[in-house]
């Protein structure tokens, strides 16, 4: 994974609160056996018509979305099933961020693992950016500092492995392969 | 020494290595479960990096998801019908053949849902720690274990190292008082505590279901409790092991047997919280106040008593569009309400005494003109001892479909999906839009209120039928 330090980039607004990840990608398209090419599949329902057609008014549908790279949603953004089709899904069709005021657990976790950034705020900057999509921000991770248009930085939480790992390029598995002593001595004393 | 939650005793069991502000916990996996649609990604990772699977003992294989419920194609040497959900099972016998993982494959005896064979077999046992790429992986928590839901990266983590790196998150305790009435079940239960502290009231924590009211509950019944914690939020609940759990698991393959049962016992009974410990939050429910439960809306938290109406919310935007998907007004009555479908399957309702409960109902009835009434068990042995017990039978004279087992319906992965349009009163997990089909409208609610409705055609008390 490349490391990411900078996420600078307009928003795209989906203020629904509880997007579940079967929105995000509906069942049908996880009989794959890849993790390549699923932003086509992604919000599939709420994107197109039952004959397959984009839906103009769907907002990821309409020329201004094109390019953005930040996702600010609703309330508890991806709850629901585990599937990480569903960050796969959002980075696949261009996102690198996502914003909220919550962000569901094994979603965050899942996003976390792939460089989609989990962003969480307050809820005045959320209402302050779901009231102007469209708007850039740039995400600064070495800070872990939302930057608003007009200057004003907001902190944000990020656990700090992953933070290290997301700037480093750092790989978990390679991590976790490197404890395999105390993995080791871990089986030998619980037996 | 400091009063522990049973949590807390389960998690610093299997720290292989604390956290640190700068590290997270090191934490061991007993018992990975692993199906169809979550792996194939995590085997090819394996395969790349040159790994193995670390403890192929501690790993176990099975298909649901995507999985035909038809019988011809499981057994008649009729092709799957979805080339999709075939290749994907193809591939997973693939990858366990290659790796070395057991798997309980297609025509095995054994197979089932996940979360219903594991604690089938005895494999889920009190003070384990249980993942799987499966969010509904909570339901294991009802033996004591600590069970959750992990994404495909870490499914990969835990094939190679048999570890994950995890937060210790936060405990929330749900104390039930009193008794559930009659004709009221544990799903109506935990529906009501999801619509009670919302599908975010969890985030971030462990819940431990306590008190009377969880006490009295059988194993199924907290299978049912646990199974829903994620709808809350929460990624794993946990019941503390009792005699209920105890003579549950003695005796089936997988648990200790012999000399072993009786130290296992001995020592799952420490596996309780102490006295004093204390939890970052508590919530009290009574459980003599919950009624028969149906959602009307696009998340379980949307739920209310069968007997009840749908809410009215002006001027909440996202309430009033998903009360237009459902097709909805605010303030009309569920009860009477006009179904096309049931499901009566999942892994949150579909073991033995779900079914004995909707055979109670079917029982000397039809299903109404004009109703679909498909009930998926949740284990080829489920099958076995409905068929053997005359189960299957009440519900194929009542005009129902009896398949082999699956996730099937719940979301429609295998081609069980629901119209368009079409009210389906499933005994599932998640009634999100598109769940179990592309427009189709979930309400979710227990066995007994899913078989009413199919013999009424209508949204109905299931206490007309059971007293």
């Amino acid at each position: 994974m490349d490391p990411i330090t900078v996420i600078r980039s307009r928003t795209v607004v989906m203020p629904s609160t509880n997007i579940d990840t079967d929105q995000i990608i509906p069942a049908r398209f996880l009989t794959t056996t890849t993790r390549e090419g699923l932003g086509a599949a992604l919000f599939a329902d709420w994107r197109y018509d039952p004959a397959g057609a984009p839906r103009p008014d769907f907002v990821l549908n309409r020329p201004e979305a094109r390019g953005c790279g930040i996702l600010v949603a609703g309330r508890n953004i991806g709850c629901g099933s585990s599937r990480e089709h569903a960050p796969w899904a959002l980075l696949d069709f261009g996102f690198r961020a996502v914003v909220s005021t919550e962000i569901a657990d094994i979603f965050r976790n899942n996003s976390l693992k792939n460089g989609l950034l989990p962003v969480v705020v307050d809820e005045t900057t959320h209402d302050w950016l779901l009231s102007h999509p469209g708007v850039e921000l740039t995400i600064d991770l070495p800070s872990t500092t939302l930057r608003l248009p007009d200057g004003r930085e907001i902190e944000f939480p990020i656990e700090a492995f992953s933070r290290y790992c997301l700037m480093n390029g750092v790989d978990e598995l390679g991590y976790l392969l490197g404890q395999s002593a105390a993995i080791e001595a871990y089986e030998r004393r619980a037996g | 020494m400091t009063a522990k939650t049973l949590f807390q005793k389960v998690w610093e069991r299997h720290e292989v290595v604390p956290e640190t502000p700068d590290t997270p916990a090191v934490l061991y996996i007993d018992l990975h479960l692993t199906h169809e649609v979550t792996s194939p990604q995590a085997f090819s990772v394996l395969r790349e990096r040159g790994l193995k699977v670390r403890r192929l003992d501690r790993t176990l294989a099975t298909m649901d998801h995507s999985t035909p419920t038809d019988t011809a194609q499981i057994f008649g040497g009729v092709p799957i019908a979805l080339d999709s959900a075939a290749r994907q099972i193809r591939q997973l016998e693939r990858n366990c053949a290659e790796f070395g993982v057991e798997l309980i494959g297609l025509q095995d005896g054994r197979r089932g849902i996940v979360h219903i064979i594991g604690p089938e077999l005895g494999a889920t046992q009190p003070g384990k720690t249980i993942v799987c790429g499966d969010s509904h992986t909570s339901t294991h928590g009802a033996f004591g274990a600590l069970a959750f839901g992990i994404g495909t990266t870490e499914v990969g983590y835990v094939l190679a190292t048999q570890c994950l790196l995890q937060r210790r998150p936060k405990t929330l305790a749900i104390e039930v008082a009193g008794r559930l009435g009659p004709g009221v079940t544990a799903k109506d239960l935990v529906l009501a505590i999801v619509g009670r502290i919302g599908v975010n009231g969890g985030t971030g924590h462990v819940i431990e279901y306590r008190g009377p009211a969880i006490e009295a509950l059988s194993m199924d019944e907290r299978m049912t409790i646990c199974n829903m914690t994620i709808e809350a939020g929460a990624r794993a609940g946990m019941v503390a092991p009792d005699e209920t759990t105890f003579a549950y698991l003695k005796g089936r393959p997988r648990a200790p047997q012999g000399d072993a049962w009786e130290t296992s016992v001995a020592d799952w009974r420490h596996l309780r919280s102490d006295a004093g410990a204390v939890f970052d939050r508590t919530v009290h429910i009574d459980a003599g106040s919950v009624e028969p439960m149906i959602t009307y809306g696009t998340n379980p938290g949307m739920v209310a008593p069968v007997s009840g109406r749908v809410p009215e919310r002006p001027g909440d935007a996202v309430f009033a569009k998903s009360l237009a998907y459902m097709g909805l007004q605010p303030g009309e009555s569920l009860r009477d309400k006009p179904v096309q479908v049931v499901f009566i399957g999942s892994c949150t309702n579909a073991r033995l005494s779900d079914l004995e409960l909707a055979a109670k109902v079917f029982a000397g009835r039809k299903v109404a003109p004009g109703v679909r009434a498909l009930v998926v068990p949740g284990s080829q042995q489920i099958k076995r001892e409905a068929e053997a017990r005359g189960l299957a039978q009440v519900f194929l004279d009542a005009g129902a479909e009896w398949r082999e087992s699956g996730c099937s319906m719940c979301l429609g992965m295998n081609g069980d999906t629901v119209d368009k349009g079409s009210y389906c009163v499933s005994t599932s997990n998640r009634n999100f839009e598109g769940r179990q089909g592309a427009g189709a409208r979930t309400l979710l609610a227990s066995p007994a209120t899913a078989a009413a409705a199919a013999v009424r055609g209508r949204i109905t008390d299931p206490r007309e039928f059971i007293h």
